[in-house]
């Protein structure tokens, strides 16, 4: 339950709206982050708390692509298709991830680790081929780069290849 | 040293600089809004940047200043400023950097525009994928509250503002405005019918603002140089100051870059953007976002300016340029903007709803060599049908891919309708209905 594990938490984002319902999207968020998806005993829990019916939280809830309303893999590959991405070649990084994790879109690899999604543009334009796993970007993909980030991340759950603070072109170096 | 003076990516682009507090007061940030504060009315805040021609950053370039005039003056209830950091038009991704290189010359903007209508709650809304951007955000505005710049009494004074940051989660609708104020209200975001407009009847149906971030992060210089100076760069009277354009596809460095209003798209791509990779020519461009009509290399010298670009039947729109390769096969690309499109309608109106399947069908079926030469007709017939017909401008935006290459590139369409003629290839019947 929620609301017994996370009481300060829910009424801190509560205090930011004049409206309980806008505190929707960031308690369906808060539901995901415990169970990896948003199960539906916890949108029953979301609506008592901010006073809506089940299928008011439902129906939010399958609007947005980012809630999972099913389980998915550990970490969720999700490689954007559009046509920025298309043009520098994100249908054959589509490809590698495929080939070398045995999955096609929208399938998790039988050990639970890997999720592959094609997902539409995530603001990353001028650094593509690029996907998201989980809360991180990762760009400029190259093979090589792809085969080291599923090792890093089967190893140690993350990557240092990730983005930081983005800038494009690359900011002058500290000292330069 | 850049060609141009920049102004927003000033403070990123020196070494060493973190975008922390420390690091943006010592670049004098933090002393517009002191300016502001019980200095001058909200009013003549108003004034400031109306008399600058600041026009708004986002896509649909309405002047800031008029806006926030739109306002009603003696409302005494609550009222709302509403940062769009929504950012989800392809070949977008300024916002992205202007929020994770330098938060707070944003949340300065926000307490300049809070001022100036009146409003003592913001929000940042944020897309979901941004997850790194609203965790610095969110250090930012710690940082801020904790010296006393937001919350109650702001540096000292009785003036008190908040901002706080809203996560979307993945429907780029978000980013029209009504349809962002009914995600923040945690509904799905459907676009409301307009009028009345956010200016009257916005967030919990209070008076609201809703501003792009790059809009907002032009204001404390605004205020620090003055109206006049802002008006001088660019390509006055109608699009003054610099844009950070988004330079993307077959360029040989892509990336952000800072120009003022008014330089052509041959200077950005060649002289900015490194010109063509591969030293190929140049074939088409999309002037402005995914939204944007497609352009061809005629429209090289046309000007960044709002006016030059709507002459030359595109928009500005959110300052995204795509460029494209000799090679590169347009009624593709099309359709790949088109299934963006189509996955991005939320389904309100009937003709964008419906629409948008059935046009991504026909361009599949096209590009799959299984089209018929009467698909071209229907493709024109159902883009007009959808176009001005829906309650938000994603309409008009949906369409622009496929008329805008019909009207450029049609023997590429016929080229690949013939050759299904060639193979007699089993084709389907018509999707859809014919009007």
């Amino acid at each position: 339950m929620l609301k017994e594990k996370y009481q300060a938490e829910i009424d801190e984002i509560l205090s930011r709206y004049p409206v309980k319902r806008s505190a929707l999207l960031p308690l369906l968020y808060m539901a995901q982050r415990e169970e990896g998806y948003v199960t539906e005993a916890a949108m029953q829990e979301i609506a008592g708390i901010l006073k809506l019916t089940p299928p008011q939280v439902y129906e939010t809830a399958t609007f947005y692509t980012m809630l999972n309303l099913k389980p998915v893999g550990k970490f969720h590959l999700q490689v954007c298709k559009s046509l920025m991405c298309a043009l520098v070649g994100s249908d054959t990084v589509i490809g590698w991830i495929g080939a070398k994790l045995g999955i096609k879109p929208g399938e998790t690899t039988t050990d639970k680790l890997f999720t592959l999604s094609i997902v539409e543009c995530l603001a990353a334009c001028g650094t593509g081929p690029m996907m998201q796993v989980n809360d991180d970007y990762y760009e400029r993909l190259t093979e090589e780069k792809l085969d080291r980030i599923l090792a890093d991340l089967r190893q140690t759950g993350t990557s240092s290849l990730k983005t930081g603070p983005f800038m494009w072109p690359e900011p002058a170096k500290p000292g330069a | 040293m850049p060609k141009y003076e920049p102004i927003l990516l000033k403070n990123m682009l020196q070494p060493g600089y973190a975008g922390s507090l420390a690091d943006y007061e010592r670049a004098g940030g933090y002393q517009a809004v002191r300016k502001v504060l019980g200095k001058l009315s909200p009013a003549e805040v108003t004034g400031i940047v109306m008399k600058s021609g600041l026009r708004g950053r986002g896509g649909a370039g309405f002047p800031t200043g008029v806006k926030w005039g739109f306002l009603p003056k003696d409302y005494q209830g609550p009222r709302y400023l509403c940062c769009n950091a929504d950012e989800s038009e392809p070949g977008t991704f300024k916002d992205r950097q202007l929020i994770e290189r330098d938060p707070h010359q944003l949340l300065e903007g926000m307490l300049i525009a809070c001022y100036a209508i009146g409003a003592a709650s913001s929000y940042i809304y944020i897309r979901g994928e941004f997850v790194l951007g609203a965790k610095i955000l969110e250090t930012a505005i710690k940082e801020a509250r904790a010296a006393g710049y937001v919350g109650k009494n702001i540096f000292g004074s009785n003036t008190s503002i908040d901002i706080w940051v809203h996560r979307g989660a993945g429907a780029y609708i978000c980013g029209e405005e009504t349809a962002l104020l009914e995600s923040l209200e945690g509904k799905r975001g459907l676009p409301r019918v307009k009028p009345p407009f956010p200016a009257t009847h916005g967030l919990y149906n209070k008076p609201t603002v809703v501003n792009n971030v790059e809009t907002l992060a032009n204001l404390p210089h605004i205020v620090n140089r003055g109206a006049e100076w802002f008006a001088s760069i660019g390509s006055p009277p109608k699009s003054t100051g610099t844009r950070v354009f988004c330079v993307s596809g077959h360029v040989k460095q892509p990336g952000n870059y800072e120009v003022p209003m008014g330089i052509t798209f041959r200077e950005l791509i060649y002289e900015h953007a490194g010109g063509m990779r591969g030293d190929k020519p140049l074939k088409a461009f999309i002037p402005g976002g995914a939204s944007a009509p497609f352009l061809t290399p005629d429209h090289l010298d046309v000007k960044l300016d709002f006016e030059s670009v709507a002459l030359a039947g595109s928009m500005l729109g959110s300052g995204g340029v795509t460029v494209m390769e000799e090679g590169t096969d347009m009624v593709w690309a099309a359709l790949r903007l088109m299934e963006f499109f189509y996955h991005e309608s939320c389904g309100k109106c009937s003709p964008c709803r419906e629409g948008s399947s059935w046009l991504v069908q026909i361009m599949r079926r096209i590009v799959n060599k299984r089209g018929r030469m009467e698909d071209l007709e229907t493709l024109t017939d159902l883009c007009k049908n959808i176009a001005g017909r829906t309650v938000c401008a994603f309409g008009d935006a949906e369409v622009s891919p496929i008329l805008s290459t019909l009207k450029h590139w049609r023997q590429e369409y016929v080229d690949l309708i013939q050759a299904a003629e060639t193979a007699n290839l089993i084709r389907p019947e018509p999707v859809g209905t014919k009007h």
